[in-house]
């Protein structure tokens, strides 16, 4: 993982030394500007004839941007010794081992970032069995079925007389609750079945909807400029995708590209990247609250429009260096999640409630004013973000009515883009092997949900983690 | 005397399948099946013992209870909670609402008759 983040920083550090745009350099060596993103973001691993032209392009040796590549495995190495520290692994042999051992050490990193996408896999099912709606009310049903089944048949195998119409009907009543058991129980599994597939149908509205935008990577070209009423084309997109197949989810997709035409409205795409640029270089290009201020809009809708920006047509557009896509998560006033984008290393929760640790619900307590803040989220790869938040009414607001407060937070990972924060020493996260860490000192930590959050000593936990120690 | 039990639960076959074992062992059984009014109907009939569903339509189970415990009428009032949850956060909630016994479903009928008795001879 760090021999990768190595790489990429340096071809990103290299590339803005020389003033080269991205577009440039991925022109020059043949491959798309959205591609060089990813390399340069870690995305993509990068070898070969590419590494050399990139580098012949970039004026230095090969080796100077992939040497460092044995530091990044040492650390992936002391990261999983420190993450087993019972075994007793001998960390002052690491840097040994790793050279005469090369192939054993690299297989070794491999097994250690595989058992951390793993354990990250397990809590998201371990979140989805205990919140998944579905799964709750198919079990009631089961329950329910399975308790009448026994109910009835202890009657009818009491050897006591029973009445001949009585018997006929708990025999009727028995073979209802088998039928719907045998029902209820195929439902089930076939539910628990297609969890597993990437076209499995889906559990509730919100899921359906997510899956429509994670189609569309949360941007839609056709209602950027769209300046008519855009009923047509919301419509257009809403038949078009067979992930929306409830009439809330449907209702839900409505809502959201209506309330994104509106945005994309006030915010023109073209602006947005026009002020991202003449903030090129600075954390502004990313601080949702510089850009709206900058734009004369709000800070929500600023993060709204950040986070549905095309990442290719960012990576063309843009003589910066760019963060690759940002999260946003967005609830009411309940706290309910109203809207999960994801983004890769920060895990929200499936269903139910999230980490009352979030900025997302100090914003909700501190309605309009605008929350910053280096978070890292608990767990084995915790790793750091920045995080802004925001809550702001929604509606039109009404002689003598109280308004409804919506929050917004925008996470991305943390880049030596993003200035230290001065809180962030004073916070209560832990040292790390990440090299960020160094230049932003300590973050708060969060969880996703208290349910998987191995946190013990915390004075937001709701109820106690199903994580045993060290997981 | 006779005693009187009110069972609240919405599943109909288990409501009849309660019902007719516990008429065949002497106790006059009333139903009802919403927990809307719940509290409101076990305040009109005064049953000896309630049977209290936990997943009721419009109303938890352990929310009914609360409310009961909260009127002098039925503070004491023996209450057997049902529900298809047993783990111990679920027993410790039955508890906090002031249950007078906790059983999880599936359950024998020996089982129910067993603990009723128990709770009126409490």
């Amino acid at each position: 993982m760090l021999k990768r983040q190595l790489t990429g920083g340096r071809i990103r550090e290299r590339r803005i030394a020389l003033a080269l745009r991205q577009v440039d350099l991925a022109r020059q060596v043949g491959i798309s500007a959205s591609y060089l993103n990813l390399i340069e973001h870690d995305r993509r691993r990068i070898g070969g004839k590419l590494l050399l032209d990139l580098s012949a392009v970039l004026g230095v040796e090969p080796s100077a941007l992939t040497v460092g590549a044995e530091a990044a495995l040492i650390a992936t190495l002391r990261e999983a010794a420190s993450a087993a520290s019972q075994a007793g692994a001998e960390i002052d042999a690491m840097e040994d081992f790793a050279a005469r051992f090369a192939g054993w050490a690299r297989l070794l990193a491999d097994r250690h970032r595989r058992v951390l996408a793993l354990e990250r896999t397990v809590e998201q099912l371990a979140d989805r069995l205990t919140h998944d709606p579905y799964i709750a009310a198919s079990m009631h049903e089961v329950l329910s079925s399975v308790t009448a089944i026994r109910a009835t048949a202890g009657i009818l195998v009491d050897p006591r007389e029973i009445e001949p119409e009585w018997r006929d009907r708990f025999h009727r009543n028995l073979n209802e609750d088998a039928t719907r058991l045998a029902r209820s129980a195929q439902a089930l599994v076939s539910y628990l079945d297609g969890t597993g597939r990437a076209d499995a149908a889906l559990s509730a509205p919100q899921d359906e909807l997510e899956q429509f935008l994670s189609r569309h990577g949360y941007h839609f070209a056709a209602l950027e400029n769209e300046t008519e009423a855009p009923d047509g084309v919301i419509d257009a997109l809403i038949d078009a995708d067979t992930a929306l197949q409830s009439a809330s989810a449907r209702a839900q997709a409505r809502s959201h590209l209506e309330r994104y035409h509106a945005d994309a409205l006030r915010l023109p795409q073209a602006r947005l990247q026009a002020a991202q640029a003449e903030f090129t270089g600075t954390e502004d290009a990313y601080d949702p609250l510089a850009l709206a201020q900058r734009l004369g809009v709000d800070a929500a809708t600023a993060m709204r429009r950040l986070a549905c920006l095309s990442v290719e047509a960012e990576a063309e557009s843009s003589p910066a260096p760019t963060l690759g896509p940002v999260g946003l998560v967005s609830c009411d006033a309940s706290g309910t999640l109203l809207l999960r984008r994801p983004i890769d290393g920060f895990a929200l929760p499936r269903f139910g409630a999230a980490c009352p640790r979030w900025p997302l619900f100090a914003a909700l307590s501190r309605p309009m004013t605008p929350i910053r803040q280096t978070l890292r989220q608990s767990g084995p790869d915790g790793r750091m973000f920045r995080a802004f938040a925001i809550a702001q009414p929604v509606g039109r607001a009404a002689y003598n009515a109280d308004p409804m407060f919506e929050a917004h937070m925008m996470i991305v990972p943390l880049s030596p883009l993003l200035v230290p924060l001065p809180g962030d020493r004073s916070g209560s996260g832990k040292p790390g092997p990440d090299s960020s860490e160094a230049t932003h000192g300590a973050a708060r930590e969060v969880g996703v949900s208290c349910r998987i959050c191995p946190a013990q000593a915390c004075e937001g936990r709701r109820e106690p983690s199903i994580l045993a120690d060290g997981f | 005397m006779t005693k009187r039990v009110l069972i609240i639960e919405d599943e109909p076959n288990i409501i009849e399948a309660i019902s007719f074992i516990l008429s065949r062992d002497g106790w006059s059984v009333d139903t009802h099946s919403n927990g809307h009014d719940a509290v409101a109907v076990v305040l009109m009939r005064a049953p000896d013992l309630v049977i209290l569903d936990v997943m009721l339509p419009g109303r938890s189970g352990y929310d009914i209870l609360t409310d009961l415990r909260a009127q002098p009428e039925t503070r004491d009032l023996p209450v057997l909670i049902l529900t298809a949850r047993g783990q111990a956060r679920d027993r410790e909630l039955a508890e906090k609402a002031g249950a007078s016994h906790f059983m999880t479903k599936p359950f024998s009928n020996a089982d129910v008759i067993e603990a009723l008795n128990a709770l009126v001879a409490q």
